[in-house]
């Protein structure tokens, strides 16, 4: 018998995880797919926005100014790279610089931290590579970058430390309210709960529809990126926006986490949320206007393209409330953009709702709100590096030249809690084989080392989802 | 701090006939850095043969070429660490190395770069569809098969004509798969005639030249491709479309030269090339550093890659002898001319003792040339030729004698001389 059962190994998912870790309760997070972290999570902007241009008064705006102003504190108890860079919404026109005096007034009006209104002059030392064409710009000092992967595997690693289980490959296929609570039925097995959470993004309108909820909709929407190398060259410094038009959000170009620049993503109405695929005019479309930010980006350094989609809702802001339907029942559906920096105090409002509903507060005695992320051996001083060494020799080996991973971060990678199962996981957790060579080189250490530590034979070692099999068979012996 | 006279970054072809030719010019304290496990490179998982011909003058499988310089570095005592990874090397010549045995700080009087080079990857060809796994770069399947002993597919799509992906082609066959076609844009091979003969038209593979990958089919795994006729502007032509199913798409489209090392440290980088600019001894920008094989241009056969690595490994303990061939004495520029893509070196060392090995690539094929070697306006050579592809690289060497009084910059140019 759980008391909890939340449905989604996303980053909202994995948030309400931990932060409902401090309780007394049997927790279970169940995911259809192979890992954790494999759908909207692993593909959007990974920014932390500031919140400016959420419609005040939404449960939008509150989710992202209350997430942000948490990212600083958690970044630190959960060991993920949080920076805050600042971001810059762009005008090109004096009629632009009116809807970025807009967005002042509604950042003030959200309690936004850091805004400014700057010139042309202060834009240019900021980011020097912008546009001549730039008139002003808003700053937002508060906004910043974040590592949506291991911000991710942080909450679900410090969640397991405090007792949530995961079930993996395990996908939700009914809700039956029963005197026990809520039977929740999955290809797995049952599990027998008295609360549910739906934070299945893509799918939460599936999901609230099986509680028999029927008040929003996804409709899946889609982003195209483009990521390049990490040359000097093209590196900038901040997050880039382009002023809103009627034509939408424009594209932004931004640092990521860890120092690469990427431009995206596009907005395509598309017809099923599986649809993630990658077609040549949307590029030219990003590479267009990511232009527009910054003249000198060439698409020649790209390292890879890749799309992610939106769980965007028909109500035009998130949908989290407990089902009228069925008690017990509680939906965090339609989380878009700013999802990812609202997801932490998503959690929080969910443990309002749950609380609300009759759930109990009997702490969790052996509660540790604290983790420890997996050491980069490329980011210690030449003292650390020695003794890291010293202490296991298997971080002196290095697997990906690239990002100069080492064998002993991989396999902290594989042995952790919700550790990596596939090559892609590894990739997310420890950048091996997120570089310029794209896993060339390392992608068959990669292997080996998963296959050795999951003791599995490498036939059956995944790049990604499950279908995903990498080698075919052996040769002759 | 460990202290060698000659250190030596990269363990494959280029790095090993370097330092053995240092030693065999009075060097003793030589060190070689290896990242991999075992010394050779990217040799080691070319178990085809036709390496050699103009070393050794027989055909050699790549292990057995490595072999004979892995040999000959035992034979001499020349030193090697592997599993071991240079993260930097600064202005002053300092090495800094990771491996299990801890951080190595290494000071030396002159360094080899030899660091090889890495495969274009699918990002950097942005292909319509979802990005799946089956898609390898050709040289990664390779080394799957060939050296850990694991088939990746049965049904095989190869996109860009390189020779990787050519050798592959016929690798994949002889164990079994089909290999549907392989799809090159450019309206010619970016491979050796030689291998598109035998391994292409040896196995009734189809190669569709002016033709690219619509899209990819399968999101988790590859299904299959659309390919589909291109116009002289690279853009798809309707109608033209045609589907292979597959499990395994391998990618060939070109190499790019292994620089971050030499970028970090302040050398200056070519821009054709993506390597090191350096002059007819090798030496790059910075004084006392070397380079040669694959991290300074890419090249298509082995044989040359020892060539001009021995030059690096003797001007290397010439100038840890305190004898620098480039030292006082002027530089000229070499130019790529008329139907020429790129020079190295980049200059030439007027008065050098060893002359200039000019290495170039035409820029597209071209049938019966002449190839004109100008110092200014005046040429000094001609080399008549019944053609000239960018896939096979063309050595023209100056004499001593020929570089003597250079006065003016060395071009390099192509004439048609029709049919």
């Amino acid at each position: 018998m759980y008391d909890i059962i939340i449905v989604g190994g996303g980053v909202i998912g994995c948030s309400i995880a931990r932060t409902l870790s401090k309780y007394d309760k049997k927790i279970g997070l169940i995911e259809k797919n192979y890992e954790i972290c494999q759908e909207t999570t692993k593909a959007n902007s990974a920014i932390v926005h500031g919140g400016y241009d959420c419609k005040p008064g939404s449960l939008k705006a509150k989710m992202n100014v209350k997430g942000n102003s948490m990212f600083p504190e958690l970044s630190k108890d959960l060991d993920f790279t949080f920076n805050k860079i600042g971001s810059l919404v762009l005008a090109f026109s004096e009629d632009e610089m009116k809807t970025v005096e807009e967005l002042y007034n509604r950042g003030i009006e959200n309690k936004v931290q850091g805004l400014e209104i700057i010139d042309a002059k202060r834009v240019k030392e900021i980011e020097p590579k912008v546009s001549d064409q730039v008139v002003g710009a808003l700053y937002c000092a508060s906004a910043g970058v974040v590592d949506p992967f291991n911000l991710t595997y942080a909450m679900m690693e410090n969640a397991m430390d405090n007792g949530v289980e995961l079930f993996t490959e395990t996908e939700l296929i009914g809700l039956e309210k029963n005197h026990d609570g809520i039977l929740v039925k999955t290809n797995n097995g049952d599990f027998q709960t008295k609360y549910v959470i739906n934070a299945a993004g893509l799918y939460s309108d599936k999901i609230a529809n099986m509680g028999g909820d029927y008040d929003f909709n996804i409709i899946p929407t889609k982003g195209v990126y483009r990521l390049f190398d990490k040359k000097k060259s093209d590196t900038i410094n901040t997050v880039l926006f382009q002023t809103p038009t009627e034509r939408g959000k424009g594209v932004l170009v931004t640092a990521t986490y860890d120092g690469n620049t990427m431009i995206g993503p596009t907005s395509d109405k598309i017809g099923t949320v599986e649809d993630t695929t990658t077609e040549s005019e949307s590029l030219a479309i990003i590479d267009k206007l990511g232009k527009l930010s910054v003249p000198d980006l060439n698409p020649k350094n790209t390292i890879r393209v890749f799309t992610g989609v939106r769980a965007k809702p028909n109500t035009g802001d998130f949908m989290i409330y407990a089902s009228k339907n069925m008690e017990g029942l509680v939906h965090c559906g339609g989380i878009e953009s700013p999802g990812l920096v609202s997801a932490p105090a998503i959690a929080e409002y969910v443990e309002e709702i749950l609380i609300e509903n009759g759930m109990d507060t009997k702490k969790n005695p052996n509660y540790n709100p604290k983790r420890k992320g997996i050491v980069r051996i490329s980011e210690l001083s030449t003292e650390e590096k020695s003794e890291k060494i010293k202490e296991n020799p298997a971080y002196g080996k290095i697997i990906c030249r690239c990002e100069t991973v080492s064998e002993g971060e991989i396999i902290e990678a594989i042995r952790r809690n919700a550790g990596a199962k596939t090559v892609d996981g590894v990739k997310r957790r420890v950048r091996a084989g997120m570089g310029r060579c794209q896993g060339g080189f390392c992608g068959p250490r990669v292997i080996e080392i998963l296959a050795r530590e999951l003791n599995i034979d490498p036939t059956e070692v995944r790049k990604d989802l499950s279908g995903s099999k990498i080698v075919e068979r052996h040769l002759k012996k | 701090m460990l202290n060698y006279d000659l250190v030596v970054i990269g363990g494959g072809p280029a790095g090993l006939a370097a330092a053995v030719e240092a030693k065999k010019n009075g060097i003793d304290s030589i060190l070689i850095i290896e990242r991999d496990r075992e010394l050779g490179g990217i040799l080691n998982q070319c178990i085809h043969s036709g390496f050699g011909l103009h070393e050794f003058k027989e055909e050699l499988a790549g292990p057995e070429y490595a072999q004979r310089f892995i040999d000959q570095v035992n034979e001499l005592g020349i030193e090697y660490i592997l599993n071991t990874m240079v993260i930097e090397l600064n202005k002053d010549k300092e090495i800094i190395a990771l491996s299990e045995d801890g951080l190595i700080n290494i000071g030396a009087k002159s360094i080899v770069l030899a660091m090889g080079c890495r495969e274009r990857t699918a990002g950097a060809v942005a292909m319509n569809g979802y990005r799946p796994a089956g898609v390898y770069t050709a040289g990664m399947a390779q080394r799957m098969m060939n050296m850990e002993g694991l088939m990746v597919g049965k049904e095989v799509v190869i996109y860009g004509s390189g020779d990787i992906g050519l050798i592959m082609a016929r690798r994949m066959t002889l164990e079994g798969a089909k290999v549907k076609c392989v799809v090159e844009i450019s309206p010619q091979s970016s491979g050796l005639n030689r291998n598109i003969a035998q391994c292409l038209n040896d196995y009734d593979i189809p190669l569709y030249l002016s033709h690219n990958i619509n899209k990819v089919h399968g999101k988790e795994k590859i299904e299959g491709v659309t390919i589909c006729k291109v116009d002289e502007k690279w853009q798809p032509i309707k109608g033209t479309e045609q589907y292979f199913s597959c499990d395994t798409l391998l990618l060939s489209i070109g190499l790019i030269p292994e620089n971050e090392l030499t970028v970090n440290a302040g050398i200056e980088i070519g821009e054709v090339t993506n390597g090191p600019k350096v002059k007819s001894n090798m030496e790059t920008s910075m004084e006392g550093v070397f380079s040669c094989g694959n991290v300074l241009h890419v090249h298509d056969i082995v044989d040359f890659v020892t060539k001009e690595s021995r030059v690096a490994g003797k001007n290397a303990a010439d100038y840890i002898k305190g004898i620098n061939d480039s030292d006082g004495k002027k530089l000229f520029e070499t130019e790529a001319g008329n139907g020429v893509s790129y020079v190295i070196p980049n200059y030439v060392v007027s008065g050098g003792k060893d002359g200039a090995n000019l290495y170039f690539r035409s820029r597209k094929p071209y049938k019966k040339v002449e190839v004109k070697v100008l110092i200014g306006d005046k040429v000094i050579k001609t080399k008549k030729m019944p053609a000239m592809i960018p896939s096979e690289m063309v050595n023209i060497p100056l004499s001593p004698e020929e570089i003597a009084n250079l006065n003016d910059k060395i071009k390099v140019e192509v004439k048609e001389i029709g049919k």
